[in-house]
C-alpha cells in the first residue's frame, strides 16, 4: 500500500509543481501589473500544495528524502504529472484555460479527499480546496471576459479550447495506484470528478460563448512519464539550482 | 467603450469592529474583477477579513485650493471635541 500511495501523492504533487512552475514563467510579464501579482499568487498556492504533498510522499516512501529531494533530482520520465499541465502558456488564453481547467477539477477532488482516511491528506485538502475554489473563480472570470470579449481576445480563447481540450481526460484517469489508494479511501476516485468538472465549465463556457468540443483522441502519458518535448525544457530551468549546487538550500 | 482601464479605489477592512480603510487604487475592467486584483493586491498577508472597490471616477475630492477656507475655521473651536467627558472603557473604539 505505501508503494501505492507514494506514486499517488507523486501524481498530484507533480501536477502542482509543474503547473506552479508554469504560472510562475508569467512573474513580470503578465499584461497587468496587478495580474502580476495574482499570477504569482496562484503559483504559490500550488507550489506550496506540492511540497505538502511531496513531503508526506517522503515520510510514506521512508527513505529519507525530504521535498526538495523529490521535486529536484528525479529524471524526467519519473515525473508523474498529466500532459495538461506541463502544455507551454503561449498566450494568457491558454494560461487561464488550463488554471481553470485543472482547479475545476481540484477543487472538488479536495473536496472529496477531506472525508479521506488518512489525517495528512485530510489536512493538505483542506488548505488547498479553498486556493482551488478561489483559482476557479479568478481564471473563470477571466475566461468569460475574453471568451465574450473582443473579436481577438474571442478567437485566442476558442483557439484555446480547441488545443487544451484533448489533455482533459488525463485528470480523470486511474493509474492502478490511485485506485488502489482510492479502494482503501486514502484518495478520492478521479473519476466521480467528473460530473462536477462538467457543471463548473459548463457554466463559465455558457457566459464566455465558447463550446466544449468532442475529445475523439485524449491526449495520455504523461501518469506513466511519456512526456512532451517541451517538460525537458521546463525541467531543465526548474532544476538547474539543485543540479548545480546539489543540497543547497536557502 | 473606453480603450481605458478604469481606476479604483480600494477599502480593506481589517477586522471586525473596524471600518474600511482606504489602501490604494489599481486598474480593473470591471468591478468584479477589481475585487479579485484587490485581493491580490492588498490582502496577500493576511491584511482583511473585507474589500470594497469603488470606481475612482465616482470619488468627488474637496479642492486643495480651498483647504484654508474649509478646514482652518474649525481649528480653533476645541470646544467641539469631546474631550470634556470621560468614556468608559467598555466603549471600546469611538
Amino acid at each position: 500500500m505505501s508503494q501505492a500511495l507514494f506514486n499517488a501523492l507523486l501524481e498530484l504533487g507533480d501536477d502542482h509543481l509543474i503547473l506552479g512552475h508554469r504560472v510562475s514563467e508569467w512573474c513580470g510579464h503578465a499584461p497587468l501589473l496587478e495580474e502580476d501579482l495574482a499570477m504569482p499568487n496562484m503559483a504559490l498556492d500550488n507550489i506550496g500544495a506540492s511540497r505538502n504533498l511531496y513531503t508526506y510522499a517522503g515520510v510514506v516512501e521512508g527513505k529519507g528524502r525530504d521535498e526538495d529531494q523529490i521535486a529536484y533530482l528525479r529524471l524526467d520520465r519519473e515525473y508523474k504529472n498529466c500532459l495538461l499541465v506541463e502544455r507551454p502558456n503561449e498566450d494568457f488564453a491558454h494560461t487561464m484555460l488550463k488554471q481553470l481547467f485543472f482547479a475545476a477539477f481540484m477543487e472538488p477532488y479536495w473536496q472529496a479527499a477531506l472525508s479521506s482516511s488518512d489525517e495528512t491528506v485530510r489536512g493538505i485538502a483542506g488548505k488547498a480546496v479553498k486556493e482551488m475554489a478561489y483559482h476557479i473563480r479568478h481564471a473563470g472570470e477571466w475566461v468569460i471576459r475574453l471568451g465574450d470579449g473582443t473579436d481577438e481576445s474571442a478567437e485566442r480563447m476558442r483557439a484555446a479550447v480547441e488545443e487544451m481540450t484533448p489533455y482533459v481526460e488525463e485528470l480523470f484517469t486511474m493509474s492502478e495506484d490511485a485506485q488502489a489508494c482510492a479502494e482503501n479511501g486514502i484518495l478520492p476516485d478521479r473519476k466521480a470528478i467528473r460530473l462536477h468538472w462538467n457543471q463548473t465549465i459548463s457554466n463559465i463556457f455558457d457566459q464566455a460563448l465558447l463550446e466544449l468540443p468532442e475529445v475523439k483522441f485524449p491526449q495520455l502519458g504523461g501518469r506513466t512519464g511519456h512526456h512532451g518535448e517541451e517538460m525537458g525544457f521546463l525541467l531543465s530551468q526548474l532544476q538547474y539550482v539543485q543540479r548545480a549546487y546539489p543540497g543547497m538550500s536557502w | 467603450m473606453s480603450k481605458e482601464t478604469p481606476l479604483w479605489e480600494v477599502f480593506v477592512r481589517p477586522r471586525n469592529g473596524l471600518s474600511h480603510k482606504h489602501c490604494g487604487s489599481l486598474h480593473a475592467a470591471d468591478e468584479v474583477m477589481a475585487l479579485q486584483a484587490a485581493r491580490d493586491t492588498y490582502t496577500r498577508r493576511g491584511e482583511g477579513l473585507s474589500i470594497w472597490v469603488v470606481p475612482s471616477k465616482s470619488i468627488f475630492a474637496s479642492d486643495p485650493d480651498q483647504t484654508a477656507e474649509n478646514f482652518d475655521p474649525s481649528v480653533d473651536k476645541v470646544y467641539r471635541h469631546p474631550t470634556f467627558y470621560d468614556i468608559p472603557d467598555e466603549v471600546g473604539h469611538m
